[in-house]
């Protein structure tokens, strides 16, 4: 079941609230949709969803375009709304057994289903429960349930773990990663260790716009300005800032040395070096020379956090400046 | 063909599960035993206080008193049904649900005048003692009800579009109050129109209409007038409701 978006933009009276966004989603994949607040996450998948039309652009699901299929393509769809809207008045088997039937379920199908859900979604304890008594972790998972309950294709959750405490977070990523094996998942966030936890693939927005697109891996990578070096090096020597400070700062592709401190005789530098270029052969060999200890060297990896960072905020700059100049 | 009626079976199916949705949640709250003590109770005073006094055999009296009572009663039913979830937001799960904008407003519709329906019932009592105490003409009473049951659905149409116009229970609550009461009001006021316009004002005045019924003769030219201020105040809650597409 994959999702195509073409060119898609909604404008929100003069605001644009996303600008000629397109992606594909293929089967069984996991999507993280990551962007800042307002920058149009959510927008994308109302549009998704079918809960309202963008202003141009097309979505189709497994085919069907959601402008003149939206029937078809809401039965395909399990929809997890940002803040996950509950009936509080309701108890939770009354709630499931709503939503399933809304979605065409009745019978001993209705109760089976019913069964599998509560099941899975461990929320068997609280099901005879008003959903206004449980706490936040399990009105996620009534949430989570109920956009499953029809056994759809492709699940759309948007911010699927907002206000949940650390350990509830946890749980409800296992929950999202195992029930959502075969299905095509988008899920927006704005935490990035979410994605890295939960994602197959990424996609990074703000102002509306794509500004990345890939694996968690390859944004590392990509959006990786210089490769950062971490050593450590035991050696007894009076001052370190004259006597490996300038030895390091002296290798090749090297483009310049912090000096982080220094205990006990062992010393940490984090060397900043050209993109493309591997200094750690050449700092081995320069340790075995001066006969000092290698303890520890290593590639500091750049984080999503700073890709996302970089890119989000690079723009920022970019629009203020625009807005100082006119 | 087979199609459309399969369509037309799904669209019945979901407005029966939002109508049962919607009702229990009258029952499983407060709302429902309120509306029906404090619908009897004022009816009953007005009814019992009266009949007496007037000394003949009618529910005349009461079929003046209960338009009035529903001024208030109906928007107070039909306030939360739509405002509610665009509030909460469960708007949204719904309409993302496989089914029509209008499936959602029937079922609301249907689950809202039943129990105006239900809040009916218990005046049958009032019927039952004065056909005791004297001879009752039968024909202006059952018109009478008949009347009321079609008047309590243009009112719940319209206080469910004005539930749809705003997230805000209080004020879907007034808005819904001032439609239902201009239109109570409007065959009330026509001494002062110009009289060219009095013709026209008093067909859409709901109470010129409405006694037509109570008078025993059912028409079918009050039987339309009813039935299509409800149609159109329901379609136009089905358009507010796809306000959100623009």
């Amino acid at each position: 079941m994959s999702i195509t978006v073409r060119n898609l933009t909604k404008f929100y009276g003069h605001d644009k609230a996303i600008d000629d966004i397109s992606f594909d989603v293929g089967t069984s994949e996991i999507l993280g949709f990551l962007g800042p607040n307002g920058a149009g996450k959510t927008t994308t998948m109302k549009i998704v969803t079918c809960y309202m039309p963008p202003t141009s652009g097309s979505v189709e699901i497994d085919g069907y375009p959601v402008a003149t299929h939206a029937l078809e393509v809401r039965k395909k769809i399990g929809y997890l709304p940002e803040l996950n809207p509950l009936y509080h008045d309701m108890n939770v088997l009354d709630y499931l057994t709503y939503s399933a039937r809304l979605h065409g379920l009745k019978g001993p199908a209705l109760t089976g289903r019913l069964r599998e859900m509560v099941d899975a979604c461990g929320i068997g304890s609280v099901r005879h429960k008003d959903i206004g008594e449980l706490s936040k972790g399990f009105r996620q998972r009534v949430g989570l349930a109920q956009a499953m309950i029809h056994d759809p294709d492709v699940l759309i959750l948007d911010e699927p773990t907002s206000g949940l405490d650390p350990n509830q977070i946890v749980e409800i990523r296992k929950l999202i990663r195992r029930l959502g094996r075969a299905k095509t998942v988008v899920l927006s966030t704005h935490i990035l260790p979410e994605v890295q936890a939960t994602c197959d693939r990424v996609i990074i927005v703000n102002e509306g716009k794509i500004v990345a697109d890939g694996t968690p891996e390859k944004l590392q990578q990509e959006f990786r300005a210089s490769d950062m070096l971490s050593v450590e090096i035991a050696a007894r020597v009076e001052n370190p800032m004259t006597e490996i400070f300038p030895v390091l700062a002296s290798l090749r592709g090297v483009e310049h040395v912090e000096f982080q401190g220094t205990s006990d005789h062992v010393h940490r530098f984090l060397l900043h070096t050209l993109k493309g270029t591997d200094a750690r052969e050449q700092i081995f060999r320069q340790a075995v020379n001066a006969n000092w200890v290698l303890l520890e060297l290593f590639r500091e990896a750049t984080t999503l956090e700073e890709v996302f960072h970089k890119l989000t905020m690079k723009d920022e700059m970019e629009s203020d400046s625009h807005r100082t100049r006119s | 063909m087979s199609q459309v009626m399969n369509q037309y079976r799904e669209s019945l199916s979901n407005a029966h599960t939002i109508f049962r949705k919607e009702l229990a949640s009258y029952f499983n709250s407060a709302i429902a035993y309120v509306v029906l003590v404090v619908f009897l109770a004022i009816v009953g005073w007005f009814h019992a206080s009266n009949v007496f006094l007037a000394n003949v055999a009618s529910l005349r009296l009461m079929f003046e008193i209960i338009p009035a009572v529903y001024l208030f009663v109906v928007p107070a039913i039909t306030m939360r049904l739509l405002s509610e979830e665009r509030k909460s937001g469960t708007i949204e799960l719904l309409v993302t649900k496989p089914l029509h904008d209008a499936d959602i407003v029937l079922g609301k519709f249907f689950a809202a005048w039943a129990l105006v329906g239900a809040a009916l019932l218990p005046t049958l009592i009032f019927y039952g003692t004065i056909a005791v105490l004297g001879d009752v003409d039968h024909g202006p009473i059952i018109g009478g009800y008949l009347g009321l049951f079609l008047m309590g659905g243009v009112y719940v149409a319209i206080g469910l579009f004005a539930s749809s116009l705003t997230e805000n229970q209080v004020v879907a609550f007034i808005i819904g109050f001032v439609f239902v009461f201009a239109l109570f009001m409007l065959d009330k006021v026509l001494f002062y129109m110009p009289v060219w316009l009095m013709g026209v004002l008093e067909y859409i005045s709901i109470d010129y209409h409405f006694s037509n019924i109570t008078r025993g003769v059912i028409d079918t030219r009050d039987i339309v007038y009813f039935l299509s201020v409800l149609g159109l105040s329901l379609y136009l809650t089905v358009v507010s409701l796809a306000r959100r597409k623009m």
